[in-house]
């Protein structure tokens, strides 16, 4: 299989566009920009379309557009883009439109800076936007998972006619490893979509839109919404899991932290600490059920994130108190050391 | 000067008419007028004096709503008169170019080849 | 003209979209001047066999519901998006017929830079713009074209321009731009202007459906709800005091000499797209690097220096050597536009076994090609690892004495071969010579595949084998 060595940012657009995404739309931003340079020239060579947009509320709107087209269409961003973009990505899930929209996060609030954190968990997982909506949401921990789930996103996009993000960090993002990539998808295999407006005869019957002045119609939009979100959660949810089999302790962790957390269990299983790890691949659907199954047989959890305890709360619903989850985080674009992790774990072992 | 006689010829659509009564000001002849009556809307709606047009369209473009008006601008040359089960009346028919065999009372402006 | 003028094809006979029990008139108030224009559209994209291709974008605003009226295909879109979503839609069809049918809140105001940077790039859109100088669908507040002193619910007093400033004449700002092909602003006030809008419709969605040209068509329109006026009286006003702050007329018109846009794309099979996205096979010679990966590797390299010395291509050399020996490698930069000009570094990682983090804290290796890097990093470095530094530029040795430390002169050698900028490939040729689990053949000959700059292969080459030497010599 063709193997290269590429940046996450490179890899998601090549991705992208093996799997059939035709257009790009998207305003430049630190550290997502190598998306932008990349896919400004990429698509136009693939058959695509690329526009720097004059401000990322227009290029989720151009992606809008492009979707109810029933074209493949992504854009990117890093946090004070996506919070831009949260009116457009609303109106996407109000109008069921598929689209892939990847977040490399950096430091916040406000400018913050461009360090890497993952403090946009809140703003994307739980919905940024206004309305009862959800968005899928996939955390690559890989140059390669960027190729790989942003193949998936596009498919999970199309399955559901709902947009998902990529939310990954900037060091995801900026690092460099081997990739290998697949083959591109045949145009059969991507689903007909009798929905969309193309300008022809056969879709001017079509409308695409999220308003429903009726109560007792938005009501029942809601409802179908909230149907399609659980089917999502029963059929989507995806985890990694690494020495949890005899795990007493479960370290958390998604995106650069989970590489981490994959060292710090090496470390302390020759020390002979039985410790395991659980890395959400998708952030929504969460994986509360095995999170609940492996609360009923370890000690304690111990969450590591780079924010202020975004992904922590959904652990915290999840294990219902049953056993302690305990937390450690850094912030402002520092990224926690493998010693950091590793004597939290230690620390909270002399506790008990 | 009667209904045959006029060159052109107007039909208000009472239910789709907001009376707003721009119809009735741009009449270049003056044979709009605002009805006494109510439309089910509870519009006075506009209606027309029974003769007069000179089927300039201008009241067409001067409304607003989509379907309220219909102007037949040569009413003297329309001879094609058929019986329309809608009105239960001997009226002028009309198709349009994109379906020239269905007919359509000047009337009502019903399909006359429908229940 | 048409013998009959009658509701147009392009409009549903029964508006079933429509809520409640009335489904044969608009939601227009009486009087309103949407509904004259839905009209002239329509009887246009009748007129012109377009209908089928025809996708209208209906806005926030009372227009919000034009879905319900018209048979074409249909986007609602957010406020002020419109042509966002209408470059968008034209992009991804460019045979359709893409209007973007807007008020003037969403247009001037929530949607000023959509509209600039649309009509400035020239798409394939036709724009509708109405203006009746107030929100209608809201209740009444001002607009960005309210008149000086006209009475709107957010302007109780009257609009001042002490604290509001004057009303925006968009027609003119479009016109400025090089990309629109027409623009123009026309009223719907009395019979002979609904006849001169009539042309301008039907002119500006000629442009599109013939040269796939931008139009922008203001059209002053009653409000009379909004304004608190009969219809009659809303009309006059458009005519008498609208155009007095909104001159009419023809704002741009290139369409005699305009050549029209193409917005097709380029037809691409998928089975050409690993090419076209530079995918190609990383050349793996087994028998080659056997020799070289017997023992357990596992590097963890921190490469720092200032900009310009090559310090992350150093990194990323090493790493695409490593894959081409099977490692597993990693590469991680400190990256952003702060580093530009000042100090830059990354971390690579080499190894036999996966690689978890990527980052590196203690480095097994240090290359420390300046002064402040060496000072940075040094008391990181894991007790019996590797110091290399630029000892042309760096003025003290490594004070650690639980390491090794290989000065190498790089910046000095790489001025005998004629470009300081080499000085990183010369370190990258000492280490893999010094560490012996790479193949130097392997490295020289892939070297061509890794650099962007093919006519420098030669120079990197020699470098590479300079570096080598150096080590040799001391060894």
């Amino acid at each position: 299989m063709p193997k290269q060595f590429l940046k996450g940012n490179v890899s998601v657009v090549k991705g992208a566009i093996l799997a059939g995404c035709k257009a790009y739309y998207g305003y430049p931003i630190t550290p997502a920009s190598e998306i932008a340079h990349a896919a400004a020239l990429y698509f136009p060579r693939a058959g695509g379309t690329f526009i720097q947009a004059e401000s990322e509320i227009a290029a989720i709107n151009m992606v809008y557009g492009a979707a109810s087209a029933g074209l493949r269409v992504m854009t990117a961003s890093s946090g004070p883009g996506i919070s831009l973009k949260q009116e457009g990505v609303s109106y996407c899930a109000g109008s069921e439109l598929p689209c892939v929209i990847v977040d490399i996060m950096r430091g916040g609030p406000g400018l913050g800076n461009i360090a890497p954190e993952q403090s946009d968990y809140n703003q994307v997982v739980k919905g940024g936007g206004h309305g009862n909506y959800k968005t899928i949401v996939l955390a690559p921990n890989s140059v390669q998972e960027m190729c790989d789930l942003g193949i998936l996103a596009f498919d999970l996009a199309d399955k559901y006619r709902n947009p998902v993000f990529i939310l990954t960090d900037g060091f995801i993002g900026q690092m460099m490893e081997p990739v290998e990539f697949p083959e591109p998808i045949a145009q059969e295999k991507i689903p007909e979509k009798s929905w969309v407006v193309k300008g022809t005869a056969e879709t001017s019957d079509n409308v695409i839109t999220s308003i429903e002045l009726d109560p007792d119609d938005l009501e029942r939009h809601n409802l179908k919404l909230q149907k399609k979100y659980k089917i999502i959660e029963e059929q989507e949810v995806r985890v990694e899991e690494y020495h949890t089999d005899d795990a007493e302790i479960v370290l958390i962790g998604y995106g650069i932290v989970s590489r981490i957390i994959h060292s710090v269990i090496d470390e302390l299983r020759e020390e002979g600490v039985k410790a395991g790890m659980l890395r959400p691949i998708t952030l929504f659907p969460f994986p509360k059920r095995k999170i609940s199954e492996l609360a009923e047989r370890v000690k304690f959890f111990l969450t590591a994130e780079m924010s202020n305890g975004q992904m922590v709360d959904d652990v915290r619903l999840a294990v219902e108190g049953k056993k302690p989850v305990y937390f450690y985080n850094r912030m402002g674009g520092n990224v926690p050391s493998m010693k950091e992790v590793h004597d939290k774990v230690i620390k909270i072992m002399r506790l008990l | 000067m009667s209904e045959a006689a006029s060159r052109g010829h107007v039909v208000i659509n009472t239910e789709e008419c907001k009376g707003c009564g721009l119809c009735i000001e741009a009449c270049p002849p003056k044979v709009l007028y605002l009805s006494k009556k109510f439309n089910t809307h509870g519009y006075h709606n506009s209606a027309y004096k029974g003769e007069g047009c000179t089927g300039c369209g201008v009241c067409f473009y001067a409304c607003p709503e989509p379907g309220a008006i219909t102007v037949f601008k040569r009413w003297d040359l329309m001879t094609d008169i058929r019986m329309c089960p809608h009105c239960r009346e001997k009226h002028k028919v009309y198709s349009k170019s994109t379906n020239p065999d269905e007919l359509i009372c000047t009337q009502c402006l019903k399909p006359i080849n429908e229940g | 003209m048409n013998k009959i003028l009658r509701k147009s094809n392009v409009f549903y006979d029964v508006y079933e979209r429509r809520p409640g029990a009335d489904k044969l008139t608009t939601t227009y108030c009486p009087g309103c001047g949407h509904g004259i224009l839905h009209k002239l559209i329509a009887e246009a994209l009748e007129d012109f066999g377009v209908q089928d291709r025809t996708i209208f974008i209906s806005p926030v605003g009372c227009s919000v519901f034009a879905y319900y009226y018209f048979h074409t295909g249909n986007v609602q879109v957010a406020h002020g998006r419109a042509p966002a979503v209408g470059t968008g839609l034209k992009r991804a069809n460019p045979n359709s017929i893409v209007i973007s049918y807007q008020g003037d809140g969403d247009l001037a105001a929530i949607g000023g830079l959509e509209i600039i940077n649309a009509a400035n790039r020239g798409e394939g859109l036709t724009v509708f713009f109405v203006n009746n100088a107030i929100y209608g669908m809201t209740g009444g507040q001002m607009a960005p074209t309210t008149l000086i002193g006209q009475i709107t619910m957010t302007t109780p007093l009257g609009r001042s321009v002490e604290n509001e400033g004057y009303p925006i004449h968009m027609s003119e700002i479009i016109a400025t731009l090089e990309a629109p092909v027409y623009v123009e602003r026309v009223m719907l006030g009395d019979t002979k202007s609904i006849m001169h809008t009539r042309k301008a419709v039907r002119k500006a969605l000629k442009i599109q459906i013939e040269k796939n040209g931008f139009s922008f068509i203001e059209v002053l329109s009653a409000c009379p709800s909004g304004w608190k006026m009969t219809p009659i009286q809303g009309e006059k006003w458009v005519t008498d005091t609208m155009t007095k702050y909104f001159p009419l007329g023809v704002k741009k018109d290139i369409s005699d000499t305009f050549e029209g846009r193409d917005f097709s794309r380029k037809n691409v099979e998928p089975s050409e797209l690993h090419e076209v996205l530079d995918i190609k096979e990383t050349r793996i010679d087994a028998e080659k690097i056997a020799p070289f990966i017997m023992k357990l590797v596992a590097e963890e390299i921190k490469i720092a220096g200032f900009g310009g010395q090559g310090v992350l291509s150093l990194g990323t050399v090493l790493s695409e050597m490593g894959m081409r020996h099977n490692y597993e490698v990693s590469w991680l930069p400190s990256y952003g536009p702060e580093m530009r000009g000042g100090t830059a570094n990354c971390s690579v990682k080499i190894s036999s076994k996966k690689i978890g983090s990527p980052v590196v804290a203690n480095p097994t290796i240090l290359i420390a090609m300046n002064r402040p890097s060496l000072d940075k990093f040094e008391t990181g470095v894991v007790s019996g690892g590797l110091i290399v530094y630029d000892s042309s530029l760096i003025d003290r040795a490594p004070t650690r004495t639980d390491v090794t430390v290989i000065p190498i002169p790089a910046t000095k050698m790489a001025d005998e071969l004629g470009n300081t900028k080499i000085a990183n490939m010369i370190i990258v040729g000492a280490l893999i010579k010094y560490l012996g689990i790479m193949s130097q053949e392997i490295v020289l000959d892939s070297i061509g595949d890794v650099l962007k700059r093919k006519e420098l292969v030669p120079l990197n080459q020699k470098a590479i084998l300079k570096g080598a030497e150096f080590i040799k010599n001391i060894k």
